[in-house]
């Protein structure tokens, strides 16, 4: 209950005005099309570094869970997902909307949002602290084979080709080992000045996350927005609560769903959303009405794509190891701060850990608050055409980039790599695991150098590194989740082989 | 997608893997380069297969790139390029980014070109958005950023 003790340290003026800044200005990137939460976030961490760590983090904390809230504005005004995570809301919300129901729409997507983020933030807060003082048993071997199991999940279940999602992750290592090497002091790989003191994270993340959604908007030319908002008319909070209570079960499905699949690393926030509507619907006694406006479609995917905000972070917080993106995004901020997550940070920083924790609790009842108000107003923004968008998120990269370190070199790197990473998506690469190879490529390589030296010195790297129970249940979940990518990769082709041989 | 399409990317990455194999194990202290012999033996047996994959014509992962999309795209870059890669420090971030965020606009606006009206919208959002980043940067952020020629 220690989280209790540091509840004060979020109502503080400054930290509490961040936290509303977050929560609407997350509300209303949210809610604009192409301005994903792991880009929006990506973008503030410049914005941090004035900050104390628990305030920086308040801010990031905040907008993540407001952006992911605030996606399913467009999905039911527009029927433009804002982000991945809120396909599912655009089922049944957007059919709500043109029924002339936009407004309960909305406040059943608010109020699922709410009670499924706030379930899940429960969830960080109780499990973390357990998981935290297991990790302490982790030596370089295990963290070793952590790092690189969060790469490997990632790799092979975010990417529509296991191989090419694997591959993105070493592309990923790679880069992380430009630079100098920490311990012999050797140059690796600088072939440019400007990589003299390696890949910075924060430029790296800004240029791989908002370059490709500005080459994207350039590359759909001179187009207009197309998207008509629907206008909502007024509808009353209190019967929008009894309408969610009057359905436990997509409320109960949904925020169960979203916890879980959140604690899975590299699942997102999107699979969270069609799984947990699915399984409303299977278990619905109403199942023919989803898909034309049914209440129960918008707070099953609502609840769940919310309750996965907080269980993402908790491999992040105990073991060092980002589950989303979004969460690499997160340990960016973190280590800008110098502060390095797992039990070190609930050890010695428990003020930063618990206050960035239960702000985002606080930041879920915000988020709901203040969602059903500005719910309208981010909806227009999110008409904004994508020539404004396009040239605000570029000068804001260039500018966020370079304030890193002041550092033209940070600038040139963010954009050869946002540049990369356009055209490699375009092939079917991911960025998910690029990034979480460069920021687990320092782990990896830090435990694998420890690792070899404490190898040498007893039994050899061969029982150091594969022996061990820890070890082994390591090693198999890395080769069962390839086992199981590669599985669905091939069932999937076969289906489709099957499909063209018909038709 | 043409086969092609994926042979060059997929021949680039292998490229870089083989180039990446090839220092980790020639260069010295080789302590060094422990970590990365480790990366690179995984980097160029996934890339050879991925190339591999794409000689056969077995590729099917990702959209490609359409001539559409280059004749939209190729302006937009060619000028963020030059943006960034020479006016940004040229000329002083501030008139450098005025004068990229005016142009971009400006090119991918489905406005007509022309009204004056269009015009005058676009100098006054510019005009707004680059005193927000001023506010945000210089003011509050304490962001030294690089001034030459203009200011």
């Amino acid at each position: 209950m220690e989280f209790i003790y540091y509840f004060g340290d979020v109502f503080s003026p400054v930290s509490f005005a961040l936290l509303l800044v977050g929560t609407i200005g997350g509300l209303i990137l949210g809610a604009t099309p192409g301005l994903s939460p792991t880009m929006a976030v990506a973008l503030l961490i410049p914005f941090t570094f004035q900050l104390e760590a628990a305030q920086g983090l308040i801010l990031l904390g905040a907008a993540y869970t407001s952006t992911v809230a605030g996606g399913a504005v467009s999905a039911i005004l527009l029927k433009i997902p804002g982000a991945p995570a809120n396909i599912a809301t655009t089922l049944d919300g957007h059919t709500m909307a043109k029924k002339g129901d936009g407004a309960k729409a909305l406040q059943l997507s608010f109020l699922s949002s709410a009670v499924g983020g706030v379930f899940g933030v429960l969830l960080l807060i109780f499990l973390t602290p357990l998981l935290a003082k297991w990790a302490l048993a982790f030596g370089p071997s295990h963290l070793f084979w952590l790092a690189i199991l969060g790469v490997t999940v990632i790799g092979s279940l975010d990417s529509s080709s296991v191989v090419k999602g694997l591959l993105s992750g070493c592309i990923g290592l790679w880069l992380a080992t430009i630079g100098f090497d920490d311990i012999m002091g050797a140059q690796r790989f600088i072939f440019h000045p400007s990589l003299g003191g390696g890949i910075n994270i924060i430029a790296a993340l800004i240029g791989l996350f908002a370059i490709p959604q500005v080459l994207t908007m350039f590359a759909k030319g001179r187009q207009a927005s197309g998207a008509e908002v629907i206008e909502v008319k007024k509808h009353s909070v209190l019967d929008a609560t009894k309408e969610m209570l009057r359905w436990p079960r997509a409320l109960t499905i949904g925020t169960i769903t979203g916890s879980i699949i959140g604690l899975i690393p590299g699942v997102g926030g999107q699979i969270a959303g069609l799984v947990a509507y699915d399984q409303t619907r299977k278990f619905s006694k109403h199942r023919e009405k989803f898909g034309t406006g049914h209440p129960e479609g918008v707070i099953a995917a609502e609840a769940a794509n919310n309750a996965m905000v907080g269980p993402s972070l908790v491999p992040l917080l105990t073991l060092s190891i980002p589950g989303s993106p979004t969460a690499a995004v997160l340990l960016g901020g973190l280590l800008i701060h110098g502060i390095f997550p797992g039990s070190d940070l609930f050890d010695n920083h428990p003020d930063v850990a618990w206050t960035f924790i239960n702000s985002m609790l606080i930041g879920q009842i915000l988020m709901c608050v203040f969602g059903l108000y500005v719910a309208g107003m981010a909806a227009r923004v999110a008409q904004v055409p994508q020539s404004i968008m396009a040239a605000v998120v570029l000068v804001l990269s260039v500018f966020g980039a370079y304030s890193v370190q002041s550092s033209m070199g940070d600038v040139y790197v963010m954009a050869c790599l946002g540049v990369m990473m356009y055209f490699l998506e375009r092939f079917g690469f991911s960025a998910a695991p690029l990034v979480l190879g460069l920021i687990l490529g320092p782990i990896a390589e830090a435990n694998f150098i420890q690792g070899s030296m404490i190898a040498n010195a007893t039994d050899g790297m061969g029982v150091y590194f594969l022996g061990g129970t820890l070890n082994l249940f390591l090693i198999a979940v890395v080769v069962a989740s390839i086992a199981y990518s590669v599985w669905m990769e091939v069932r999937v082709q076969k289906l489709v082989a099957r499909g063209e041989a018909k038709s | 997608m043409s086969r092609f399409q994926h042979i060059i990317p997929s021949g680039l990455i292998f490229a870089v893997g083989c180039w990446i194999a090839f220092v980790s194990f020639t260069q010295q202290p080789a302590e060094a380069f422990l970590f990365p012999r480790l990366i690179a033996s995984v980097f160029v047996v996934l890339s050879g297969w991925t190339f591999g994959k794409a000689l056969l014509g077995k590729s099917r992962v990702g959209v490609g790139i359409n001539r559409h999309m280059i004749l939209n795209l190729t302006p937009g870059l060619f000028i963020a390029g030059i943006y960034v890669f020479w006016a940004a420090k040229f000329f002083g971030f501030y008139t450098a980014s005025t004068a990229a965020f005016f142009i971009l606009f400006s090119l991918y606006d489905p406005s007509p070109h022309s009204e004056v009206k269009t015009w005058v919208r676009r100098a006054i959002t510019t005009a707004v958005f680059m005193l927000v980043m001023y506010g945000l940067f210089s003011l509050l952020l304490k962001v030294y950023t690089p001034r030459e020629i203009l200011f």
